[in-house]
Formats: structure tokens, C-alpha cells, sequence
């Protein structure tokens, strides 16, 4: 089942960045972000609706390059 | 006053670096409370939210007065470190953790008594004084503790952590702030009962009543309601009875570790009996507790 | 966590209390061969861990091994307090003189172990209390200072036995003490302690229950005891449904959404924490509502955990509506558990407006929780609305439906 509550945008740019995206795979207690085996960066569909709202992701990329959007507030 | 903390109360937490750990001294720290130091062993010199950590409670005691400490260790550590908390010379120990058997909490109460300690918990969220302190997770975040909790004249002891908040709760809407709420624990053993932490209360000229969460199993009701008999207590008291509904199911396990009916004298009713004969008010319902209070306050 | 007459006796054993000539059989043959063996006159008693035993007509006498076999069939046969028994103890049968009580228990007053021994055994020990007291002797038991013998010495010679059943009974109870104090039992008893016509003194029937927050230390001898891992040994053994429920939470160690018991009522239960569900479902009750369950969410679950647990009491047979509610929660957190049971209830095909019958949960996070709640409809309160009158509105809903 898709995401109900939360949606994580991350420019292409970002998620192309290894280094960045091992970052972020890290950084997320919920493991939202993992990294596919050329290292791009991958979005866990199935655990986008656990996110904390730590925004611990949107501080360890650069400014507006990810995004986390509460699809309850659409 | 408050009883057990106030506001330039010093204290510790053990097991500091684990994730409910740092939550709890984070929260602790935004209402003001005085933490000085943290210990897990292996990991002196890193701090939590600006608390050094240390290997040895010791290390802390050696440098600063030390009033208290809290302890948030997995179950089969708890009892080291409760002794080497005890034997450093901290007085007021307030075991978080839940899961232990009661034979250890059996050994750190007696040896807190040989050592003129005393322990709240375990299986409890700890020591609240609106304004002055908190000491472990009790209400959370501080933007919720001030939600929940105000200050003023009611004492209230609970051996529900989370129904400690909601009573407070109730009572600051009624008006009727708290002196000092105390989350005792819900195991079968606990280091504080009602009836041992009503001397404090009593002796406390800013409490003026008493609110206490209750459950089935075990004595500690009875217990409180031989204390007000025998000690002619200036404080009224109103109880709220939880799990009623276990009269009808002994054996079974509910709530908590010490929450079980296996004898007559567990159950609800023999303890609401209890307490009504020792002129204690025992409230039906949670919103029912402030009118009870005022009628006797 | 209980244990059989015939675990509890074999525990004894091993630290040396002297038991009669005996073992469990499984079928009626068993008993047969058994008795043979023994020889002469046995007792044969049910395995059950529940009162009543004798009462129900779970314990009988054979002198010979047919005798044996015959009984064995009727008691593996006869249900005790709804409980099935595990087998039949087939026992040699002694000629007792006197019966004797011994036990070790905790004083929740005290915080300490406390003896408790009498010379009128096999009688309610509490009644005993109340009209023969200087029939029963208390000594407690320092949890640090090593035990030592003389204390059983002094209990059993508090009640004014000497000579040699004094030196006789000592260290009988005194192993039953360090077998307690061994395992974080949380009750040994040898009751009857009998004494045979031939001066000796055996273990005719025993009592253990060890604590749950011990199993795990002390694993090695419950496989040994031949306890399996999946025995909870609770006063019922569990439902098929419960059994789902702690699988729902072991899946996950994110918070708790645990102690799913099942009732037989409409209204599924996904309520909070361990006090607030005590007073919660006592509220349920009290407004006349049939719960379907009960259940302790808390340590702030993970959203597949709430959902999960929303599932589980949905998929229940007539469960129409569940009420979702907790005190003022400060470290689970609203929005979480929000999501957790709006998702259990699309994901079991349902319109969560419909199914939820009233959600109150305040605290942490309640801004987000009632945003999303808000969304889909779900009718939710703040904490201006008690737990009491959520419970009412839940009910009122339910028999409006």
C-alpha cells in the first residue's frame, strides 16, 4: 500500500550524490532513505508513513533539497 | 516545598547515553532541573545535550553534591548500578526501568535502607514539582509538562506513570495545582509506598491533600490506610480504584507486573472497603477527584 | 508462572527434599506400569494447575495396578476448571501420621521473603493464621545477608516442635528456602509436608510459580523441567487470538502494543496505557459496552504496530467499531498511533469515519494527530473530554449502530 500520511521529495540531484545519500540513510531513525547498489539514493516507499518528523533529513541535505510533505495537511 | 526535589536539586542519570535516556534528560533539562552528570560505562567523555558523561557514578560524587540519581539501565544491570549509586552516597534513587525481578528489587531496597537511601520505582516515570523540578520522564516534553501539571496544594502518588499525568491533568483544569506528583511504580515490590511517602506530604506545610491512582494486587492500599489510622493524618485523601473488572478475574495479569487478583485482599473491592473505613474518599471516576478534594480541602 | 505438582516436586528433589516413589504418566497404560512398579497401594492425582483438585475427583487411590489403570483413564479424561490435565501422577501411597506446612513467599509490606511454617498443614494456611496462630510461625529472610539455616530452625521450632522432627524438618525447609530464594520464586510451597507412621517426612504435594521476569534467567532449567518456551501458564491458557496479538508485538520492538486479551463482546479495544486501559475498560463496562478485547498500547508504537493491532481486532468475528483511547499520553505520541489505526482500518477494507467510534487520545503531538484524524472523518476529543465520557460516547455509538 502507498504512503497515506507522508511523502519525501528529494531533488535528483541530491539522491545522485552517494556520499549525501549515505547520509541521509543514516540520519533517519526510521529508515525512510537506503541506497541502491550503485549508491543512489532510494525512497522506502513502505516506510515513508513512519516518519517522526525529526526533520534530521532536511538538516543533513543542503536547504530545500528534501522535502517532507504531511499529506494530511493537503 | 515540594517533597523529595526542588528547584536547586542535583541529580544524575544513569545509563545517560540510551535513547529513552537522552529524551528523559533533555526533558528534564528544558524545565530546569539540575542534571550534573550522566554515567555509562565506556563512554566518559561524550556528553548529552551538554551533560558529560562519566564511567563511574564516583567520578560525579568525587567533584559535586549529588542528591539523586536516575536509572534508565536494561533490566540485569539495574542492581549494579543501583548499589554503586547507593554506595557513592546518592540518597534518592528513581529506577525507571520495568522487568526486574523482584528478588533484586528486594536487594536494593535493603540495602538502601542499611545506607539511609530511598528509592522510587521501579517501573515508574519519576518526580514531578510543577515549577521547581522534574526528575525522570513523568509529562514528557517540558511544553507538555506545563500542559498537564501546575503548581499548588495536592500530593499525588499513582503506581500509573501515564494516569499520573492524565489525574494531574484534571486537577490543574479544576484549579487545583500539585505540590508534588510522584509516579511510585507498578511492580509488586517498589521501593516507596503510599504509605511511606505520606510522612513527607505530612510534613510539607504547602500540601494540603492528598490524590493517589490505585490498582488491584498486592497490600499497599491497606497499608496507606492503616498509616492514616494510626497517624491521625492532617491530610484528606482521594483515591481512584482502577481495574475493577479483575475482581472477576484472578490470576489473570493486567496493567502492571503487580497488578494481579490472587487473594480476597486483592481485589478492589477489599481495598476500597479499606479505605472508605480509614475515611478515605474513593472517587468513581477522574473527573469526579477535584470535587471530592474541595468538599474536604 | 506455575508450575505442576509433578515440576514443582522434581525442583525439590534436585535440591534434596525426599519425595515418595513415583512419576508422571501420560495414558492410563503408563499408570498401569508404573503402579507395578511401585508395587503395593499408589495415589494417582491430576496435573492440573488449578484448586479444586481433590473436589473435582482429579486424585484417587489403587491397591492394585488394574485399580491404577482404571482411575488414570477417568482423571486424564476429566476436565478441572476447564483445564485438561498435562497427565497423572502416580504415586507411591504413604501412611501419614501429621501434615505439616511450609513456604516462602514474598511480604509485599516488608519488601522481604518471609517463612511461613505450621504444624497443621494441609488446611487453608490463612484460615490457620486467623484461628490458630501460634500454630504459624513468620520468619523473614534478608535478601543480602546469606541465608543460613538456623532461620528454619526457628520457624519450625516457633510453633513447638523439638526432638528429632526439629533436626529432621530443618533442612528440608531449609532447601525449600535456598530453592526459592535460587530461582526468583515467587511462592515454594511444600504443603502437605507430611510425616509417615515410620518417622520420616516427605513431600506429598508442592507449589512453584516462578516469576515471569525470570524465565530468561533462568531458561536452563525450565528446559530442563521439560517447560516449553511457548507455555505462558496464565490462569487460562491463550487464545488463538491472543497468541496473534503478542506475535503483532514481537514483530517490531518499537513501543508496545502488547497483553491483547480477548473478550466477547462488539467493541474491539485499542486503549492505553497500562493504567489508562485498567480504567478504560472499566468505563467501557460501566456504560454498559461489551469489549471484544483488551490491550495495552504505549513507548510510543510504531505506526505498523498500531496498524497491525487495529487489523488483529478487526479481523474478530463481529467486531463492528473499535474505540481508540489513553490518558494524556507525553511520550507516545497522537499522530502516530493516529495513523497507526486509520491505516489498520483502510487496510482491512474499512471507512475509518465509520469504524473508529470515538478516538481520544491527548498529549504529545495532538496537533498533528487531530489534523490527520480531522482528514478522515474520525470523530476525536481533547483532554477537556474525560476518559469516562469518551468511553460513554464510543458506547452510545455503538448501540446506535
Amino acid at each position: 500500500m502507498n504512503a497515506m500520511f507522508i511523502d519525501v521529495q528529494v531533488d535528483a540531484a541530491v539522491a545522485a550524490d552517494t556520499a549525501l545519500a549515505k547520509k541521509l540513510t543514516e540520519v533517519c531513525p526510521v529508515n525512510i532513505f537506503a541506497q541502491e547498489k550503485d549508491g543512489r539514493l532510494r525512497v522506502v516507499e513502505e516506510n515513508l508513513d513512519e516518519c517522526v518528523l525529526c526533520e534530521l533529513c532536511i538538516q543533513a541535505a543542503p536547504a530545500g533539497s528534501v522535502r517532507v510533505i504531511k499529506l494530511y495537511e493537503q | 516545598m515540594s517533597i523529595l526535589i526542588h528547584r536547586d536539586a542535583t541529580f544524575i542519570v544513569q545509563g545517560i547515553t540510551g535513547r529513552e535516556a537522552v529524551n528523559l534528560t533533555r526533558e528534564c533539562l528544558d524545565y530546569g532541573s539540575k542534571i550534573v552528570g550522566g554515567v555509562t560505562p565506556g563512554r566518559a567523555g561524550r556528553d548529552v545535550y551538554g551533560v558529560p558523561v562519566h564511567d563511574c557514578v564516583r567520578d560525579i560524587t568525587a567533584k559535586t553534591h549529588v542528591d539523586g540519581s536516575v536509572v534508565t539501565v536494561p533490566p540485569r544491570f539495574t542492581r549494579d548500578a543501583v548499589f554503586e549509586a547507593i554506595e557513592a552516597g546518592v540518597k534518592l534513587l528513581v529506577i525507571v526501568t520495568e522487568r526486574i525481578p523482584r528478588g533484586e528489587v528486594a536487594q536494593m531496597v535493603e540495602l538502601a535502607r542499611l545506607r539511609g537511601a530511598r528509592i522510587i520505582g521501579p517501573n515508574c516515570l519519576g518526580i514531578l514539582s510543577p515549577e521547581e523540578a522534574k526528575m525522570g520522564g513523568l509529562g514528557g516534553p517540558a511544553v507538555n509538562v506545563r500542559r498537564a501539571f501546575r503548581k499548588g496544594p495536592i500530593g499525588v502518588m499513582s503506581r500509573s506513570g501515564g494516569m499520573t499525568t492524565e489525574i494531574c491533568n484534571t486537577l490543574s483544569a479544576a484549579g487545583l495545582g500539585q505540590s508534588t506528583a510522584v509516579s511510585i511504580g507498578g511492580d509488586a515490590i517498589i521501593g516507596s509506598s503510599y504509605a511511606e511517602l505520606m510522612p513527607l506530604f505530612e510534613a510539607d506545610p504547602e500540601t494540603k491533600a492528598i490524590v493517589i491512582y490505585s490498582e488491584p494486587g498486592g497490600r499497599m492500599e491497606a497499608e496507606l490506610a492503616d498509616w492514616v489510622r494510626e497517624n491521625r493524618s492532617r491530610l484528606p485523601i482521594v483515591a481512584f480504584m482502577a481495574g475493577r473488572f479483575m475482581d472477576e478475574m484472578p490470576g489473570m495479569r493486567f496493567g502492571h507486573a503487580g497488578t494481579i487478583v490472587e487473594g480476597k485482599a486483592d481485589t478492589t473491592a477489599d481495598k476500597i472497603e479499606r479505605m472508605k473505613a480509614a475515611g478515605i474518599s474513593v472517587a468513581e471516576r477522574i473527573e469526579d477527584i477535584p470535587a471530592l478534594v474541595k468538599e474536604r480541602l | 508462572m506455575r508450575f505442576y505438582e509433578y515440576e514443582a516436586k522434581a525442583l525439590f528433589a534436585r535440591h534434596g527434599a525426599p519425595l515418595l516413589r513415583g512419576r508422571l504418566a501420560h495414558t492410563a497404560a503408563e499408570a498401569k506400569t508404573i503402579a507395578a512398579e511401585i508395587g503395593g497401594a499408589v495415589v494417582l492425582k491430576s496435573q492440573v494447575l488449578t484448586g479444586g483438585r481433590m473436589k473435582a475427583g482429579g486424585v484417587k487411590f489403587a491397591d492394585t495396578p488394574e485399580q491404577a489403570e482404571t482411575a488414570a483413564t477417568a482423571i486424564l479424561e476429566l476436565e478441572i476448571n476447564g483445564q485438561k490435565p498435562r497427565g497423572v501422577l502416580v504415586e507411591q501411597r504413604a501412611g501419614v501420621a501429621q501434615e505439616y506446612f511450609a513456604a516462602v513467599t514474598w511480604d509485599g509490606r516488608r519488601k522481604l521473603p518471609v517463612l511461613v511454617f505450621s504444624d497443621m498443614g494441609g488446611i487453608d494456611i490463612e484460615e490457620v493464621a486467623e484461628t490458630h496462630p501460634e500454630h504459624v510461625a513468620q520468619v523473614h529472610l534478608s535478601t543480602l545477608v546469606p541465608f543460613s539455616p538456623f532461620k528454619a530452625k526457628e520457624a519450625v521450632a516457633a510453633v513447638g516442635v523439638t526432638g528429632d522432627d526439629l533436626t529432621r524438618l530443618t533442612p528440608i525447609v531449609a532447601s525449600l528456602v535456598e530453592v526459592f530464594l535460587r530461582y526468583d520464586l515467587t511462592l515454594a510451597e511444600i504443603n502437605p509436608l507430611g510425616k509417615t507412621t515410620d518417622g520420616r517426612f516427605l513431600v506429598l504435594d508442592g507449589h512453584v510459580d516462578l516469576e515471569a521476569e525470570a524465565r530468561d534467567k533462568h531458561a536452563k532449567l525450565l528446559t530442563e523441567l521439560g517447560i516449553g518456551k511457548e507455555e505462558t501458564r496464565q490462569a487460562r491458557p491463550p487464545t488463538r487470538f491472543e497468541i496473534r496479538g503478542a506475535e503483532v508485538d514481537a514483530s517490531d520492538h518499537r513501543g508496545v502494543a502488547g497483553n491483547v486479551v480477548e473478550f466477547d463482546g462488539d467493541l474491539g479495544l485499542v486503549i492505553g496505557a497500562g493504567g489508562g486501559s485498567l480504567t478504560l475498560f472499566d468505563a467501557i463496562r460501566k456504560h454498559g459496552g461489551r469489549p471484544a478485547n483488551y490491550c495495552e498500547i504505549g513507548g510510543n508504537p510504531s505506526v505498523k504496530k498500531a496498524c497491525e493491532l487495529t487489523k488483529l481486532i478487526l479481523s474478530k468475528p463481529g467486531v463492528k467499531k473499535i474505540a481508540v483511547m489513553m490518558n494524556v499520553v507525553s511520550n507516545t505520541r497522537v499522530d502516530i498511533v493516529a495513523r497507526g489505526v486509520i491505516k489498520g482500518c483502510v487496510e482491512s477494507g474499512r471507512d475509518p469515519a465509520d469504524t473508529i467510534a470515538i478516538f481520544r487520545i491527548p498529549g504529545a503531538w495532538e496537533d498533528d494527530g487531530f489534523k490527520i484524524l480531522g482528514k478522515y472523518r474520525v470523530e476525536y476529543c481533547d483532554r477537556t473530554v474525560s476518559m469516562f465520557e469518551a468511553a460513554r460516547r464510543a458506547v452510545a455509538k455503538m448501540q446506535a449502530a
